[in-house]
């Protein structure tokens, strides 16, 4: 387990590497620096800013700063937009509340989508498992950013009932529309996974000595069916997490939430690379490490995988 | 299974082998999922429209209407009389001409999109499982490191590094979804090689080229067809998601996405129709391709059932 765990953390490296060298590159490509405006510098300003964020010095030697910055003290350098601010205090203030919601959106997608499929699989063919069915592809069709403005046109212009954005700190009110937006479209998508899978489990032959022998239902769900029915589930968790960092760029920019993803938003409608590189690669980052709990879950749950 | 194929034993006899035989066959299966044929059908409803509509827009997309600009929340809305069938948008220009561009760019994101992904997802899934080996070794494995990059940043920060133009969404598009295609192709290459007939084609010398064009491919089209209708609605999304954020296509050019955020955003206003008719045209789209691809899945691999 411990060597499994390693290899893959050392797998993680060249990714890393790439998509930090990439997107440096790509950054450094840009037409137009982050100090070129409609006024220009003089050329003497211009050279004595380029070189106090060492801007002037050779590509290679900025990179290998960068690389080693970001890796030994996780330090993305300064913001090119403000100057006051650091890579670091921006994403500090954003991504608590990023995790805050998309944690709690999260839980919400996997009980409600595996209660879900769970419901339809077992009636299958039944009104229950239509009605499952229906909500999931319905859920499908509506994401997040069609989710967001229906859920303020109701809860806060018909009915208003709950405020149409902000943050106040994660107080419930606030707390309610992001999740839904934000969780809905991939609870159907679970749902769906769990439910063919749950199928195709309880056709197989072990579930049929089961029933045989006389277990009742209930404990042939619970104690055989939903182990290896819950694998594809959970190998669909990892890019779930991704789907929801992304989500929440849409759900930060409807509801000013504050989040990760405004800072993201804003940093590349104002040129900031160096705020946008620093999220890409956390973002980056948090993808490596949940594929890896993942992939622990994984051959955790199923004792066929050996690691 | 494939009790349709005795039942037309002529079909196995003329032609040129299998591969006509199971195309009719699935075709049988398609037309007999209703949901799939009415999608299908308003599909090329939709297309129509984005291809016709202009001819029956009595505004184009970038015309001010000056007599409704002052009050377009009670002036602006539908009507057949002034020639604004879907009604205004907040600036004055005809929803209509502009919903029927938003699809055009919209449906051209899909197909075109897909089909890079698919184009390339292909190639190289065919390559790495066809040629195995070390060559495959190192070709998945690179695939395994580009899945855990996260896309969606990365293309935003190429669309804002490059500046905004349509080709280069359509083309980042079309490379952020070519990984899960080319795992999928390899996977199915690797089963169809070991084939007896793939087997008997290189006992009896057929060169490797024949072989991939002639039993690896045609074999691999249900799936490729299979996956490529459902990733026009997932490059649909993407698009629409990259306009939303208002970095995607650029006025006067617009998007689904681009229309809904509008509407969306001047909600407030009591101006429904800005978020209705494009969200109906951008949902009713995604459902059709849903149903297809699941009717295309049922047609095209009876045993996945």
């Amino acid at each position: 387990m411990t060597a499994f765990i390693i290899k893959r953390l050392l797998s993680a490296i060249p990714t890393l590497l790439i998509l930090i060298i990439f997107s440096f590159l790509l950054m450094h490509s840009a037409p137009g620096g982050p100090f070129s405006s409609d006024r220009p510098l003089p050329p003497e300003v211009l050279a004595n800013i380029e070189a106090k964020y060492h801007l002037d010095d050779p590509l290679p030697l900025q990179i290998w700063n960068y690389v080693v910055g970001v890796v030994t003290q996780f330090d993305f350098g300064p913001s090119f937009q403000y100057k006051d601010r650091t890579v670091n205090e921006i994403i500090g203030q954003g991504f608590p509340v990023t995790l805050t919601y998309g944690t709690i959106s999260f839980v919400v997608a996997v009980v409600f989508g595996c209660a879900l499929g769970m419901m339809a699989a077992l009636k299958q063919n039944t009104w229950l498992d239509y009605l499952a069915v229906g909500i999931s592809i319905g859920a499908q069709v509506l994401p997040n950013f069609v989710m967001a403005p229906i859920l303020v046109l109701i809860f806060t212009l018909w009915l208003g009932w709950l405020p149409g954005g902000g943050w106040n700190g994660g107080a419930w009110p606030y707390l309610i529309m992001p999740v839904i937006a934000l969780s809905t479209s991939f609870m159907a998508s679970i749902a769906r996974i769990m439910r063919s899978s749950l199928l195709e489990v309880m056709h197989s032959n072990f579930i049929r000595t089961a029933r045989a022998k006389g277990l009742p239902s209930r404990d042939i769900l619970f104690q055989h069916a939903l182990k290896p029915a819950m694998l594809p589930v959970i190998s669909y968790l990892g890019p779930t997490f991704v789907i929801m960092i992304t989500g929440s760029v849409v759900i930060d920019l409807y509801f000013t939430t504050g989040g990760i993803g405004q800072a993201f938003v804003n940093s590349a409608l104002n040129r900031d690379y160096s705020v946008m590189m620093g999220i890409t690669i956390l973002v980056g980052c948090l993808t490596i490490f949940f594929n890896l709990i993942v992939d622990i879950l994984y051959a955790w749950i199923d004792p066929k995988i050996k690691l | 299974m494939s009790d349709t194929a005795i039942a037309e034993p002529g079909h196995e006899i003329e032609g040129s082998g299998q591969g006509r035989s199971l195309w009719q066959d699935a075709r049988r299966r398609f037309l007999q999922n209703r949901a799939a044929v009415i999608s299908l059908i308003v599909m090329i409803l939709i297309a129509l429209i984005a291809i016709f509509g202009p001819l029956f827009a009595a505004w184009n997309n970038e015309e001010v209407d000056w007599n409704v600009l002052g009050d377009i929340a009670s002036m602006g809305g539908p009507s057949i009389e002034n020639g604004h069938y879907f009604g205004v948008d907040e600036l004055g220009r005809d929803l209509y001409a502009r919903v029927v561009q938003g699809t055009q760019v919209s449906l051209m994101v899909g197909v075109i999109g897909s089909l890079i992904a698919v184009t390339f997802g292909t190639l190289y899934g065919a390559t790495a499982g066809y040629v195995g080996g070390r060559t495959d070794n190192i070709m998945m494995r690179l695939v395994d490191i580009l899945m855990s990059i996260p896309y969606m940043f990365v293309l935003i920060l190429l669309l804002v590094v490059f500046g905004r133009s349509m080709w280069l969404l359509f083309v980042g598009i079309g490379l952020i979804s070519w990984l899960e295609m080319s795992r999928i192709v390899r996977g199915q290459t690797l089963a169809l090689k070991s084939k007896e007939y793939v087997e008997a084609a290189l006992a009896t010398g057929v060169k490797h080229r024949v072989i991939v064009t002639r039993h690896i491919i045609p074999n691999l089209m249900g799936i490729i067809v299979i996956y490529a209708t459902l990733l026009v609605p997932q490059m649909i999304l993407t698009e629409s998601f990259i306009s939303f954020l208002g970095l995607g296509v650029q006025e006067p050019n617009t998007s689904w996405g681009a229309l809904i955020s509008e509407g969306a955003s001047t909600l407030q206003y009591g101006t429904y129709w800005q978020l209705v008719f494009p969200l109906a045209f951008f949902i009713v789209t995604l459902f059709c391709f849903f149903f297809i691809g699941d009717g295309l899945r049922d047609a095209l691999d009876p045993k996945d059932r």
